[in-house]
């Protein structure tokens, strides 16, 4: 049985539309204008057991909303969900002792009392076992390396042990699932690296379903074998990491190694230049012209070294996004 | 526009469908279990409280600077007016009257708590009482009972030691039966307290700002629930309808029933009165805090 089975999920919101200045000011006070902004659109996926899936997206694509959704903080607008067998929405205490989710933004615990007395909160929150609670807090100390610093206030932690502590928080009533919304936003690449390997271990370790949002590719290519695209609402690519590249990835670098001083000044012709380093030069070409424009450059000039590679990810990510905004914006009535 | 197979208001569910064990089997252990839940919230809170121990006896201390210049004025008030009785208040009824008011404040006053529901609803840390298995207004009388708790403990020495002074103005002590409608009434006084400022926390859910509406709210509160004055001394109008009002039993109720104004039949009924206005906030409070549920999970998030 899938863990996540989400169907046609939209979700849309009324805004409020402000007037400007203070006539419009009084005039809203009595007369409003609504305006339907459409958050997520018929969003459809399921996740398996022990899955650790990726939901990419520019702000204000959907990805928080769709994740509310999933924990129940709010109802869609049309379409169902199912989360561990149950509606997120309804909101019953069997499913809420049985997922978790994380925001990078909030914290949960107490600012001013060390993280072992909110522990013991949750603790009391989830009616745990003592002796099960204790066995779960050592091991996931352990896993997260903070085992001396449950007895200090929360306020004198670092950003990442406070984020490892909110983990930990958040995994002591050992969730099946575990809803994760930017849970590295913030931090530098030492301790984002170090909250990946924690997550990685945790999920080898206990099979724990994650579904995380992230603007940080790094996350996703540690964490995630599957990724879903989200733009405008809508998901525009559910599937394996790599898949991205093949399918929306248009163009592939050829670098080239000339003989001599200098590059030629008409590598123009063959595609667009990205970089130019003396003799080495990196093209971006359209895939389907690469086998071509590969005889070329080898029967025109003298080369010592050549390779074709796939563009970063990162760059075709922004490069979707990209196109999915004008795609959007091309299909919206103006005004 | 909301799909039909949501029921927020639905008895919650007591198994999963893999009837995990942790899970209570009935709603009558369930409840005990919940119960025990929050009694053990109350402890966990207890500690964080005392953490601001030395906040707290600081504050106690500084409220007895106001109660002296009371005294002060009400022995000039009955000095000046030649009378020695005011409203059926005696001079040294009137200041035991106002120390007293004090008691009744401790019980049933919530600083913060309309503005920390509010604050909370804006902010989203309401979120965490929608994803853990917790009741926020359960959870919130837990904590507000361990504030209490630990204030009474580290405020009964001082305030021990101020009435201990002041015992010249208390004319003998109540008796038995008194004492217990007393502590009944202050009880009661908390529930009132707590779940009246409960519902203006609530008005978070319709409007952004609740601090002005909160500042009118306790600035009449003051004045009508006999903070200032006992409400005797109103005109007998005033006096009527303020005693029909629940606000009384935030302060002026415990304390004249202390000083032995209200007795027999007036005091059962007042008891009674007491508690219906305790029930009636109490419902008032969870459909409110339900209501809002269902526009926040509608619009917000």
């Amino acid at each position: 049985m899938p863990i996540i089975e989400a169907v046609g999920l939209t979700k849309t919101y009324r805004v409020a539309q402000k007037k400007e200045g203070f006539l419009g000011a009084v005039r809203g006070l009595f007369r409003r204008e609504y305006k339907e902004v459409r958050a997520v659109a018929d969003v459809s996926f399921t996740i398996e057991p022990g899955e650790m899936v990726a939901f990419l997206g520019p702000n204000g694509a959907g990805k928080t909303t769709t994740l509310k959704m999933l924990s129940g903080l709010i109802y869609p607008t049309a379409g169902t969900a199912r989360v561990l067998g149950f509606t997120p929405w309804d909101r019953a205490d069997a499913f809420r002792r049985r997922f978790a989710l994380v925001m990078g933004q909030k914290n949960q615990l107490w600012w001013d009392l060390p993280a072992g007395d909110s522990f013991q909160l949750h603790k009391e929150i989830y009616s745990l076992d003592t002796r099960q609670f204790e066995r779960t807090l050592g091991d996931l100390l352990e896993l997260f390396r903070v085992k001396g610093l449950t007895r200090q206030p929360v306020r004198e932690l670092s950003l990442g042990e406070r984020m490892k502590m909110e983990l930990i928080a958040a995994l002591l009533h050992e969730p099946q699932l575990l809803l994760l919304d930017e849970p590295t936003i913030g931090l530098d690449v030492v301790a984002q690296v170090a909250i990946q390997k924690c997550l990685k271990e945790y999920n080898a370790r206990r099979g724990v379903t994650m579904l995380l949002t992230s603007h940080y590719m790094r996350d996703v290519e540690a964490l995630c074998s599957r990724v879903l695209v989200i733009a405008h609402g809508r998901l525009i690519y559910d599937g394996p990491l790599a898949g991205i590249t093949e399918q929306f990835g248009q163009s592939k670098l050829v670098k080239v190694q000339f003989d001599g001083e200098d590059a030629p000044a008409d590598l123009g012709r063959f595609g667009e230049v990205s970089e130019l380093d003396g003799p080495a030069a990196v093209l971006r070409v359209e895939r389907g012209r690469v086998p071509e424009v590969l005889a070329a450059l080898l029967e025109h000039y003298a080369v010592l070294d050549v390779s074709v590679q796939d563009p970063p990810l990162d760059q075709v990510i922004a490069r979707v996004f990209e196109e999915a905004r004008a795609a959007h914006e091309a299909n919206q009535p103006v005004g | 526009m909301r799909p039909t197979s949501q029921s927020a208001d639905g008895p919650a569910r007591l198994a999963g469908p893999a009837g995990r064990p942790r899970e209570p089997s009935g709603a009558a252990p369930s409840r005990l279990r919940s119960l025990r839940k929050y009694w053990r919230i109350l402890r966990v809170s207890l500690t964080e409280r005392l953490t601001y121990r030395a906040d707290f006896f600081l504050t106690t201390t500084l409220r007895f600077l106001p109660m002296v210049t009371t005294i002060l004025l009400w022995e000039a008030i009955f000095t000046g007016s030649r009378q020695d009785e005011l409203g059926g208040f005696s001079r040294h009824e009137m200041i035991a009257y106002l120390l007293l008011v004090h008691i009744s404040r401790m019980f049933s006053s919530m600083p913060g708590l309309a503005f920390g529901i509010a604050r909370d609803i804006r902010d989203g840390t309401l979120k965490k009482y929608l994803l853990q298995p917790i009741d926020m207004i359960a959870y919130l009388v837990s904590y507000r009972v361990a504030h209490k708790m630990a204030y009474i403990a580290t405020s009964a020495l001082p305030y021990g030691l101020l009435f201990l002074a002041c015992g010249s103005y208390f004319d003998g002590f109540p008796d038995a039966l008194t004492l217990l409608a007393y502590f009944v009434a202050l009880l009661l006084g908390f529930a009132i307290g707590f779940f009246f400022e409960a519902c203006i926390g609530m008005v978070g859910f319709w409007f952004l700002e609740v601090t002005s509406f909160l500042y009118v709210v306790n600035t009449v509160n003051f004045f009508i629930s006999g903070q200032m004055l006992p409400l005797d001394i109103l005109p007998p109008f005033w006096a009527t309808l303020l005693k029909g009002l629940p606000f009384q039993y935030m302060a002026y109720f415990q304390a004249a029933v202390f000083l032995g104004k209200i007795q027999g039949w007036d005091l059962v009924w007042g008891l009674l009165a007491e508690l219906g206005w305790a029930v009636l906030f109490i419902v008032l409070a969870r459909v409110l805090y339900r209501l809002g549920l269902r526009r926040y999970s509608a619009y917000g998030g």
